[in-house]
């Protein structure tokens, strides 16, 4: 039985969805000049918790008699699972494929920037589509840039089965399809404040309306016929979600030619989940080389949602019950290092620079109310909290032209 | 009340004040502003994938990047 995680359900539905949507818009920065033309492709790889994912990214972004700017990005995630909730379902490890598109239109008059953007994500058992629309405004002297942007998703969630002619293959359920609907707002505020710090604000609100659950995955209840042990069933999460956060980050140049940035970002959202994400970094270029390196720490720490328990005491205990442990109480560390190797036109005419980069991110998961449940020798309930360490890897070309 | 009060005056201050503000960093003292180290995302292939990789395994999301911008996504 195939079963997806949180982190393949997110990751292969409607992660990477926005994904390339980020990369398309264009930052607050300035919002009176069009991003330049450009083209990356990258090369991602994910390892940890059994999960492996993997596949590239390619971005090209072309201005247009300097008014218009288009991009389009394509994005793939080759995943192979045998996660956790994989490993406790008593299901086997398996493998799939999530293929991403988008495009993106910049429109530049005056101080004013407007933005279009389209994703469409497939997969077998998930589709999902989102629209964009942005705009941003220089204000007081270019000092202060605000923008704001809307964007609407409509996502469809099948699931696979066991083919009955096949009992070794899978095909999608003809009985199962669901919709969820996607609403977000935000708004941004970005502002010099001095020759070397600049900082940004930002708020978003986002509503899901519809199947939020993940069809795959099972919470866990006790046994009622042996205290000791566990039984699963599905999982059942409310119809509705807003969340609302709040970022504030700032960057500061050195006096050496160096730059240190931080951030915080406050999350909450109606399932009671309350969050807080803090990144400190420094980026240093050498002098008279082509080499910059920069270092980041990133913390994170949340709550639990208010449905979700690691062990529910029967079958029925209330309306919604869920195990997903990305709704735990849980925190993350992240160290980050990357090295950035400068080059010039190399003999080519139409190309300007370009960049060739190696990120490295060691990733520390561990969760306070959600329990390692894969041996079954163990008591419900008393089995050892669940950790993992994921290793990031990126390699990718950016050329500008 | 009397809280709303003085809020309401100190935005009435703050904006009017606005009416002078005058740039205080000129545009040719930028130069660092514009070093491509200061850009809040000068890899946005990149960025876009980390903002992801955390996205799908932490119960947070939104409010990403320069721009306060994210995704619409679940």
């Amino acid at each position: 039985m195939t079963l997806m995680t949180a982190t393949a359900r997110k990751l292969l539905a409607a992660i990477a969805l926005s994904g390339a949507a980020a990369a398309l818009t264009s930052t607050v920065a300035s919002a009176g000049v069009l991003p330049e033309d450009r083209a990356d492709v990258l090369y991602h790889r994910y390892e940890g918790g059994g999960v492996t994912i993997h596949g590239p990214s390619v971005l090209v972004r072309k201005k247009l008699a300097e008014k218009y700017s288009v991009s389009a990005n394509y994005y793939m995630d080759m995943v192979t699972s045998a996660s956790i909730d994989v490993q406790v379902s008593g299901a086997s490890e398996y493998k799939e494929e999530r293929d991403q598109w988008s495009v993106g239109f910049d429109y530049l008059r005056g101080k004013t920037t407007y933005t279009l953007g389209y994703t469409d994500s497939e997969e077998d058992d998930y589709h999902a589509t989102t629209a964009s629309f942005g705009l941003s405004q220089d204000l007081f002297g270019d000092l202060t840039t605000v923008s704001m942007g809307f964007s609407r998703g409509n996502d469809t969630v099948r699931r696979t089965i066991s083919n009955p002619l096949n009992p070794g293959a899978r095909i999608i359920d003809p009985t199962f399809e669901m919709d969820l609907d996607r609403w977000s707002y935000r708004i941004g505020v970005s502002q010099i404040l001095t020759k070397t710090l600049i900082m940004t604000l930002g708020l978003e609100t986002i509503t899901d309306e519809g199947y939020l659950n993940n069809p795959y995955r099972a919470f866990r209840y006790v046994d009622p016929e042996d205290a000791t042990n566990f039984r699963l069933a599905t999982e059942k999460y409310p119809r509705t979600r807003t969340s609302n956060a709040v970022a504030l980050n700032a960057r500061y140049f050195l006096p050496y030619r160096a730059a240190v940035f931080g951030g915080y970002r406050f999350f909450t959202d109606s399932w009671g989940i309350r969050a807080n994400t803090a990144e400190v970094g420094y980026v240093h270029p050498f002098k008279n080389t082509p080499w910059t390196l920069e270092a980041s720490y990133r913390f994170y720490q949340q709550d639990h949602a208010d449905f979700y328990s690691d062990l529910f005491p029967r079958i029925d205990f209330q309306n919604f019950m869920g195990r997903d442990k990305e709704l735990s109480t849980m925190d993350s560390q992240t160290m980050h290092i990357g090295a950035t190797y400068e080059f010039g036109n190399a003999g080519l005419s139409f190309i300007k620079r370009g960049t060739f980069n190696v990120f490295y991110d060691r990733i520390q998961f561990n969760y306070d109310d959600f329990r390692d449940a894969r041996d079954p020798g163990l008591i419900a309930g008393q089995e050892p909290l669940y950790e993992f360490g994921a290793n990031v890897y990126q390699v990718f070309v950016s050329i500008w032209f | 009340m009397r809280a709303r009060a003085a809020a309401i005056v100190l935005a009435a201050m703050t904006l009017a004040g606005c009416g002078d503000l005058q740039p205080w960093v000129k545009p040719y003292e930028r130069q660092a502003l514009a070093d491509p180290i200061m850009s809040f995302d000068a890899n946005p292939v990149s960025t876009a994938y980390m903002d992801h990789v955390f996205e799908a395994r932490e119960g947070a999301r939104g409010a990403l990047g320069s721009a306060g911008g994210g995704c619409g996504c679940n």
